[in-house]
């Protein structure tokens, strides 16, 4: 895979603002990113975790702002960005089984008309067996455990072959051996040059596995490498003073430290 | 042996059921089933003005002003659902009652002036005269469902990958407004070359029904398609051989009634999805839907 070798930033969102009914969700949030890195984006709810990624992706109007992927509107650069939406977004009743999913990451590259050939089939396997999941290839979707449904949808990201994947909450209903999975899949990923954003909940797991991190609440608050940027000053700047939350925030601080 | 006239029906019937099912399968699966009764009831308005302006009544000119009003309906209702805060349910029928309305007005109104001339009977549109179905009734029904075919066997990868997951399709780059406005205009299309034989008040259960009864046999989108089809076209044949033996049966309605019977039998034996299927724990754990429900359970409960 080629790369640019100046430094031109893989994603760079400027002066975002985006509403809701006159609420503003996310205000004046600038970010950029130069390399390649596992990035996980966490804050309180309601933080704008998901509307920050579903801007970038074009799927909320932004009040103002300006996002470009490689230096050009990420429109233009939509075969090159993949996106993992939270998985209460499809019905997972849909006449459809695992294989013909993954296939749906290949679409794009496709383009009209043309249908999916041996060899996409045969790159929807091995995305499947990446995520651990080849011999459900058959299965209707529905009968898939959440865990199961969630790796799906990664196999479909994966068969994308992008270079800037978007993820919203893939560990949300995930039992701990998935999460597991997942994530040392997100790590190979991240190793093969590609960078992933991953909407994020769980404070405790942030320090473990991700390299990079985005506190967010409407506005960044901070954003850098863990070990600088995921203090208990930041956090407690991003969560304010909730209590319940504080003692999370003490726990991964020094599961954070242990690990260092 | 069927006299001429009903082959002509039945060709009739037979190819909208058909096209009915494909394109009901995409209006179903996105969970716009109503769509098409919004179209059939807003067409209703659109018929009688055309009639009024043009004092026309050839066919293809009554149906392309009911095509008009019953896409603005649907149209009417994509906007409020965006700009008001009304629930969806609210929009689709006020809207759905106030087109009706206005459209049994102006039917009757034009009936009163029109008293005696022949073509002015307006009103054989609100439940259809299959019976009387005329060659260019039947010339409509298979354009449209030609058209609709056609469009859905080449874009039937797009339609498949909007219905699943439409904000998958808006970040891989697919025009999926378009794609759904295509998908609204088949829609539209059909109902409305279904309305001579069926009507305003039955059209839509074609698009319904057939495909809710193809869900229960298969898990695959093009098999489930191609069984909604052959429902659609049962139903039709069916129904209007029934209304053919039985004097004074109109045919919409035994046509939709077919449909709904084999809903029923579907809902009741189809293996892996149907009710009797899941009644009883089988005594044979091998089969296929036990072992895969029963794994799907204990996982979920993890």
């Amino acid at each position: 895979m080629s790369r640019p070798e100046s430094k031109e930033s893989i994603l760079d969102i400027h002066d975002m603002t985006v509403a809701y009914d006159r609420r503003t969700v996310l205000w004046n949030v600038d970010l950029t990113l130069q390399q390649p890195s596992l990035l996980a984006i966490v804050g309180p709810n309601g933080a704008g975790k998901s509307t920050l990624v579903r801007a970038v992706m074009g799927l909320v109007p932004m009040v103002s702002g300006r996002v470009t992927a490689w230096n050009q509107p990420v429109v233009k650069q939509q075969r090159r960005i993949g996106y993992v939406p939270q998985r209460e977004s499809v019905d997972w009743d849909f006449p459809i089984n695992v294989q013909e999913t993954v296939l749906m990451g290949t679409y794009g590259e496709l383009g009209w008309f043309r249908r999916p050939r041996a060899a996409h089939h045969r790159r929807a396997l091995e995305c499947l067996e990446r995520v651990g999941m080849q011999e459900y290839s058959r299965r209707q979707i529905g009968q898939l455990s959440g865990g199961q449904q969630q790796r799906v949808f990664l196999a479909r990201a994966l068969a994308q072959q992008a270079d800037l994947y978007f993820m919203d909450e893939p560990m949300a209903g995930v039992d701990a051996a998935t999460e597991q999975i997942i994530f040392k899949l997100l790590a190979s990923m991240r190793d093969e040059g590609r960078t992933i954003v991953v909407v994020h909940h769980d404070l405790r797991t942030v320090a473990e596995y991700f390299d990079t991190v985005v506190l967010l609440n409407v506005r960044v608050v901070a954003h850098g490498p863990v070990e600088t940027a995921f203090t208990a000053h930041n956090l407690q700047a991003t969560y304010g003073g909730r209590l319940s939350i504080l003692d999370t925030m003490a726990e991964a601080v020094r599961m954070q430290k242990e690990t260092d | 042996m069927p006299s001429s006239q009903t082959l002509l029906v039945l060709t009739g019937t037979i190819l909208l059921g058909m096209a009915a099912g494909l394109v009901g399968t995409f209006a179903y699966l996105r969970r716009r089933a109503l769509a098409g009764d919004v179209i059939a009831h807003c067409a209703l308005p659109g018929l009688c003005l055309a009639f009024l302006l043009t004092e026309s009544r050839t066919i293809s000119v009554l149906l392309g002003g009911a095509l008009l009003t019953g896409l603005l309906g649907a149209c009417l209702i994509s906007v409020l659902r965006r700009v008001s805060r009304l629930r969806e349910d609210a929009i689709l029928g006020t809207v759905l009652s106030v087109a009706y309305g206005g459209g049994i007005a102006l039917t009757r109104s034009i009936q009163n002036t029109w008293r005696n001339e022949r073509g002015a009977d307006l009103e054989s549109f609100i439940i259809g005269r299959a019976a009387t179905m005329l060659r260019d009734d039947v010339i409509q029904i298979a354009v449209a469902a030609v058209f609709s075919g056609l469009v859905i066997v080449l874009i039937f990868k797009e339609l498949k990958l909007l219905s699943f997951d439409e904000q998958f399709c808006r970040v891989q780059g697919w025009p999926a407004t378009c794609l759904d406005l295509l998908l609204m205009l088949l829609t539209g299309i059909t109902v409305i070359a279904g309305l001579p034989a069926v009507g305003v008040l039955l059209t839509a259960a074609l698009l319904i029904v057939p495909v809710a009864a193809a869900r229960f046999w298969t898990d695959r989108l093009s098999v489930m398609m191609i069984t909604a089809a052959a429902f659609g076209a049962v139903s039709g044949a069916v129904g209007t051989l029934l209304s053919a033996h039985v004097n004074d049966l109109p045919t919409g309605p035994l046509i939709v009634l077919t449909a709904t019977a084999l809903f029923v039998l579907s809902w009741l034996l189809a293996p892996n999805r149907g009710w009797l299927w899941n009644r009883s724990p089988s005594p044979d754990p091998s089969t296929i839907h036990e072992s895969r429900s029963s794994a799907g359970r204990q996982e979920q409960t993890e």
